[in-house]
């Protein structure tokens, strides 16, 4: 029972943990609670539904073209909404812009597709896996390894290539960058890119996984991993890695030994106390006071 | 009757010593500078005397109170008041509601007698606003009282923190490199005003300062920070000749 | 004066009526969030969950104590406050968006125990309130919380929520005890909320715990951005176009939150800091006062 809850824990935490990744890494960036994150999540899922659906797309294509759909997306987004503001409102005003974007895509989504709940045809066999006394089905291996692969991914892009060094320059300072001759806006375009294709690749899987597709999907699992990210202190990327993990298996062993009605309650009832003792998030770094 | 003591201040940031045992004896009265190279440590000296950071060691005696680990509003309270290296004005208040502010801690009427208005909250008001307005006279502001803060030229920025400062009715004022980015008359300028608000406002002053021929002139004595230690403290005379000074800090040329 | 507000329903179109008693309820709790996120600079996320708090006090109080009006809106707003002094603690240690994702927590925990709370009638909701709320008592609050803000901001105390917002160190170096005055925003923003919560739920009859959910909370704190930061007149505006904007969409059916979102990118867009963040009455006077005087430059 404990490691079967784990085991689902794990599988819901990952993808907290890929949406989570985007907030971060954007954050890290411009400083900037990206609201449409959710909503670009909710058009990944959807990209691969379609794709399953009506062109018969396997689930690891349908996923990849979902991925490159919603950077294309993410990287639009950025253009019509946030660069236009940056550097000459406050952080509040690109908030706002943000939520503006998420209710328009939400809208947007449930005008073309209905509000009702959609489901993904059969994509992948329910066949499941004995490990011990565990069940293990195919689609958690899938949504696990897929996505040990892309942080994996991740991981390798900022600490060793040239981009990724960009983006560790850009999250320090910058304006600092900007003067190093670092094409800012190419940089923040690319950490657009690159968020939303980890949100279109979890939305796709938790599509699959919990087998349900609908336009308004993006704001509590936005709410979610925002709250995994901050509770990993948002801009660090392991952060938002085990914030995802550790959320995602707070909320399920709360539901297993507490109370299902109060799912939601204990994740964020969780979030708030981790920050009561640790002001930073789980892997923040202290910041001191400039004076 | 010394105004502030530092007894073996030392602080540290994560392994490394900003500062190391140092001891200081600020006399009231007096014009008193603190100098040394960048990264010495004299603005976390200010930092400490101002409550925003706990010293690691040592003590810290206002007037005859120990105030080590009082709130930095609590410390502003008792009449220490300060402006800051890297300007921190409210940007997007008037000059005017910036002074206003500034006497904060000196003035009382509470949340739920502001929400009413009564007479005595009025007549505070009346008193705010009216010294506030004396303070700009002084700095030369007054005519710029509505203006935005961040809409002020820097060396009027710089001023406007001074009244800000004095609003409190300090009695040690400590001013974090006042003559920053100001040309040679602006400084003359500024030596002339410290004078003058020091004999007028009963005041002592400390101040961390980078140019030497400033803090020569007006300075009755002077300590030297080098890599968080005080390596030498005297009236300007003595300073200028000793020996370890001019080798860390004055340099060959001075 | 149940005469005159029966002279009012007489005269003015219910559906018009109904949109300005809801502006005024909009206007308290938009002032509220004002006080914390405008004027003291602590984004709160979660003012919804303050509203709830007064909605279902005030609503329970009335319906199974017979607290008379005015007691319920009282003792809903004073909860609300408490829990208020309650969530401004972690300001203590939070900063920014921390605090930001503990705000938003909050109103979610709210929401989730109204969902489960028996005597709130569950998900089902709670019905049957008294209609006690009409256009005279919505606009006499309305006004009073406008002319005590107003006084608030000008004071002492106002001046020194502002400097919180514009620069917490400097602040505490002129004395303002910035912890305990972040939690007095706090307080006072809640008991607002609280207050138009309890306004709202005799006036709606029926409230149920997702009328007070995350686009709720976001909804005030549009209207408070988009008028401009800590303005009273801008956080007016705010909760006039918001109020309204919904209204006015409906002749685009479906697509109304299509441009409802829209045009909240295309305002910040425009107006970044808020419509009236950076205009001030001095300077308004001092354009069109002083047109014939030639004043020489100094």
């Amino acid at each position: 029972m404990f490691w079967e809850q784990l085991l689902n824990g794990l599988t819901l935490g990952s993808t907290y943990a890929l949406i989570a990744l985007g907030y971060t890494m954007v954050y890290g960036i411009v400083q900037l609670i990206n609201f449409a994150h959710g909503e670009i999540y909710m058009f990944g899922a959807f990209a691969g539904l379609i794709l399953v659906s009506f062109f018969g797309f396997n689930l690891i294509a349908a996923m990849l073209a979902a991925m490159l759909f919603c950077m294309l997306l993410g990287i639009l987004v950025e253009r019509i909404a946030y660069r236009p503001l940056r550097g000459k409102s406050s952080r509040l005003s690109a908030l706002i812009s943000a939520i503006g974007v998420s209710i328009f895509l939400s809208t947007l989504m449930a005008l073309m597709a209905g509000t009702n709940t959609h489901r993904y045809p059969e994509v992948i066999a329910h066949q499941s896996y004995h490990l011990g006394s565990l069940d293990l089905s195919l689609m958690q291996i899938l949504i696990l390894a897929v996505s040990a692969l892309l942080m994996i991914g991740l991981q390798f892009m900022v600490q060793k290539t040239r981009i990724g060094k960009a983006m560790r320059a850009c999250s320090q300072d910058l304006d600092a960058s900007y003067l190093m001759g670092i094409n800012v806006n190419r940089v923040i375009s690319f950490t657009f890119a690159v968020g939303s294709a980890l949100a279109a690749a979890g939305g796709v899987m938790v599509g699959v996984y919990y087998n349900a597709v609908w336009p308004y999907m993006g704001m509590m699992a936005g709410l979610k991993a925002f709250a995994a990210a901050v509770m990993g202190g948002i801009g660090s990327i392991p952060g938002a890695m085990i914030g995802g993990l550790s959320l995602g298996i707070m909320e399920i062993m709360g539901v297993a030994y507490l109370s299902s009605s109060y799912k939601d309650a204990i994740a964020f009832g969780m979030l708030i106390l981790v920050l009561l003792i640790r002001p930073q998030g789980l892997m923040g770094q202290k910041i001191s006071k400039k004076v | 009757m010394p105004v502030l003591t530092l007894e073996g201040i030392s602080q540290e940031f994560g392994g490394l010593r900003a500062l190391d045992g140092v001891n200081m004896v600020v006399e009231e009265g007096e014009i008193f500078g603190i100098i040394g190279p960048n990264g010495a440590g004299k603005t976390t000296l200010f930092n400490i005397i101002t409550g925003i950071y706990v010293p690691s060691e040592g003590d810290l005696i206002f007037k005859e109170r120990r105030i080590n680990r009082m709130a930095t509003h609590n410390i502003a309270r008792l009449g220490i008041g300060r402006t800051f290296q890297n300007i921190r004005l409210f940007n997007k208040l008037s000059v005017l509601d910036n002074v206003r502010v500034g006497s904060h801690g000196i003035s009382r009427s509470g949340f739920f007698k502001s929400l009413l208005g009564l007479p005595s909250m009025l007549r505070e008001e009346k008193e705010i606003k009216s010294r506030a307005e004396e303070l700009l006279e002084l700095v030369g502001l007054y005519d710029k009282k509505m203006e935005y803060a961040d809409n002020l030229a820097y060396g009027e920025q710089r001023r406007l923190e001074i009244a800000r400062a004095l609003a409190l009715k300090p009695s040690l004022l400590l001013l974090d490199e006042p003559a920053a980015g100001m040309n040679s008359g602006e400084k003359v300028e500024l030596m002339k005003f410290i004078e003058q608000i020091r004999q007028e406002m009963k005041l002592t002053i400390l101040l961390v300062e980078h140019d030497m021929s400033l803090v020569m002139t007006i300075c009755e004595r002077i300590a030297v920070l080098d890599y968080g230690r005080k390596i030498a403290e005297g009236p300007p005379e003595e300073i200028k000749n000793d020996e370890r000074v001019i080798q860390s800090y004055l340099g060959v040329g001075a | 004066m149940n005469g005159l507000d029966a002279a009012i329903t007489q005269y003015i179109d219910p559906y018009y009526l109904r949109i300005m008693i809801l502006l005024g309820i909009n206007i308290i709790l938009a002032l509220g969030l004002n006080l914390i996120t405008g004027v003291t600079g602590q984004l709160s996320m979660g003012h919804a969950g303050f509203m709830s708090i007064g909605a279902y006090t005030s609503a329970i109080l009335s319906m199974q104590f017979g607290f008379s009006y005015l007691m319920a809106l009282l003792a809903g707003a004073a909860v609300a406050a408490f829990f208020g002094f309650l969530i401004g603690i972690p300001t203590l240690r939070l900063e920014g968006d921390y605090l930001a994702m503990v705000t938003i927590g909050f109103a979610e925990i709210i929401r989730v125990f109204f969902l489960n709370f028996e005597p709130g009638g569950k998900a089902v909701g709670l019905s049957g309130i008294p209609q006690h709320t009409n256009f005279i008592t919505v606009w006499l609050i309305a006004l009073l919380i406008i002319a005590l803000n107003t006084r608030l901001l000008k004071s002492r105390m106002g001046r020194a929520f502002y400097a919180i917002r514009e620069n917490e160190i400097a602040a505490a170096s002129t004395g303002i005890d910035t912890t305990r005055l972040k939690i007095l925003a706090f307080t006072a923003g809640s008991f607002l909320g609280g207050l138009g919560g309890g306004l709202y739920s005799h006036y709606m009859y029926y409230i149920n715990p997702q009328d007070f959910g995350f686009m709720k909370s976001i909804e005030l704190l549009n209207m408070v951005i988009l008028g401009g930061m800590g303005s009273i007149p801008g956080t007016i505006l705010g909760s006039f176009i918001l109020t309204l904007a919904p209204e006015m969409l409906r002749i685009v059916a479906e697509y109304r939150l299509l441009f409802y979102g829209a045009l909240l990118v295309i305002l910040m867009i425009f107006r970044p800091n808020g419509i009236l963040g950076d205009v001030r009455i001095y300077d308004l006077k001092k354009r069109w006062g002083r047109k014939e005087v030639k004043t020489c430059q100094s």
